[in-house]
């Protein structure tokens, strides 16, 4: 039994499962008013949760519960960059965007993504937080993260996944340069970032500088890494470099871009997406008004619409990074939150969609905590 | 003994208390003993590079402060607000 850990922009909330996904009870605010761009259970440990908050105010900060929310304390050093000798190159982290369970190998430690793009580990649950050279203080990260671009909510780095054979493993995504692989734990990185478009760029198919919505590898092959990128879903099966768009396979009239795709847990050719509309001025909602989630069951060779129980008209959702998710039950439930403040519900692999939380915030991130 | 206001945005930290004193005889001295009676609270106003975030606002009496290493003398008022965000 999993229940759901709700970050938005005014706070986070709970929604309980009051019993085989068919009841939901909402619990909170915690933290009003705080920014919460990510609220996450550790699968490790599960009474260990983590907020990374913010206010229009206050900078920003990690909250840590080692009781599954009974009681809650602060970073004691939250991510932050060295200071700068040279005023000219001195970064603040804004806010701190993604918060990642460490390898099942490494209990206790931590990685997060900022922006700017920063990356940071903690090897106490999150209690005192470094600055990871091998990506801040690159050669290249100049190149990697320019200062003054990025999405409206500033430069990303937008996620980390971690190979779950080989702690050393791991890769990144970045809304300035795309998806990164490291192999010796986060000391050194490089761009992997073949085939993927950035239409927004001279030369649509850089080595980076893509902007890379999600990545999440397939657990049960992390050989498979998916990605919803800005252009278009892909789809990349190391050893080989040269991703795949998959997203081809989309309909036309829906097309491949949105924000986010959720790996199944179990089978290594099926993911489910979000699509939004990506014409004209970006309009990043449901195209047409019809929200629907698209599962693939080939690995994106084709797809299929899941829509039962959404508005079928005049519904214009969007659905944000961390935002849609799983949980480990059987058969799969899914789980996504709008930024108009709905928190919809699927208990049989997205054929039936229910509302089970609505006038929320807006919603940032949505994730599945097995019950402590 | 430098006199300080703390705004709202930050009585989660002092207990609901807007009014105390702190030592120090530059604003990042009198913050580090607030931070050290209530941890965290420092960083929410000042960020890695010693620069007071973008939507707070310190004042030293009634004249804008945005250098921590400004000098104070025993009696000043030290004002923190946050200020032009939220929505």
């Amino acid at each position: 039994m999993s229940d759901l850990l709700i970050g938005t922009r005014k706070g986070a909330w709970i929604l309980r499962d009051e019993g085989e996904r068919a009841g939901w009870r909402l619990e909170g605010p915690l933290f009003l008013g705080q920014i919460v761009n990510h609220f996450v259970a550790d699968p490790r440990a599960p009474h260990i949760w983590l907020v990374a908050a913010k206010t229009g105010h206050l900078g920003p900060t990690v909250l840590r519960s080692m009781d599954a929310g009974e009681t809650w304390s602060e970073a004691r050093r939250p991510p932050a960059f060295p200071k700068a000798d040279d005023p000219a190159n001195a970064r603040a982290v804004s806010h701190t965007f993604w918060l990642q369970p460490g390898h099942a190998s490494e209990p206790g430690v931590w990685w997060a993504g900022a922006s700017p793009p920063g990356l940071f580990r903690s090897e106490d649950n999150g209690e005192i937080w470094e600055s990871v050279a091998g990506f801040n203080d690159h050669p290249m990260y100049t190149e990697w993260a320019p200062p003054g671009e990025g999405t409206p909510d500033g430069p990303l780095l937008n996620q980390i996944a971690i190979d779950p054979r080989d702690a050393a493993h791991m890769y990144l995504a970045t809304s300035t340069a795309g998806v990164f692989e490291s192999l010796d734990h986060g000391a050194n990185w490089a761009p992997l970032n073949q085939g993927v478009e950035a239409n927004f760029l001279p030369d649509p198919y850089p080595e980076f500088g893509q902007d890379a919505h999600f990545i999440a590898l397939a657990p049960t092959r992390p050989d498979r890494i998916w990605q919803q990128n800005h252009c278009g879903i892909y789809r990349l099966d190391r050893p080989g470099t040269r991703w795949t768009r998959i997203g081809k396979a989309m309909p036309p009239d829906v097309g491949d871009v949105g924000f986010t795709i959720v790996p199944h847990p179990r089978n290594a050719d099926t993911a489910w997406v979000f699509p939004m509309d990506g014409t004209d001025v970006w309009p990043r909602v449901s195209p047409g008004g019809r929200p629907a989630v698209y599962r693939t069951i080939d690995a994106g060779e084709s797809w299929t619409r899941q829509a039962c129980g959404f508005p079928a008209e005049q519904a214009w959702m969007t659905v944000k990074r961390q935002a849609f998710c799983a949980d480990e039950g059987t058969p799969l439930g899914l789980y996504l939150g709008a930024t108009n403040g709905e928190v919809w519900a699927s208990a049989d692999e997205g054929e039936t969609w229910r509302e089970i939380a609505r006038r929320l915030p807006e919603i940032y991130s949505v994730a599945a905590a097995p019950r402590a | 003994m430098i006199q300080v206001l703390v705004p709202s945005q930050l009585h989660a930290y002092t207990g609901g208390v807007s009014r105390l004193e702190a030592a120090g005889s530059v604003i990042a001295e009198v913050l580090d003993d607030l931070d050290q009676r209530f941890p965290g609270l420092k960083f929410r106003i000042i960020d890695e590079q010693d620069r007071v975030r973008p939507h707070m606002r310190l004042f030293v009496g009634k004249t804008a402060a945005r250098d921590i290493h400004a000098r104070l003398r025993d009696g000043d008022e030290l004002l923190i607000f946050g200020a032009l965000s939220g929505g």
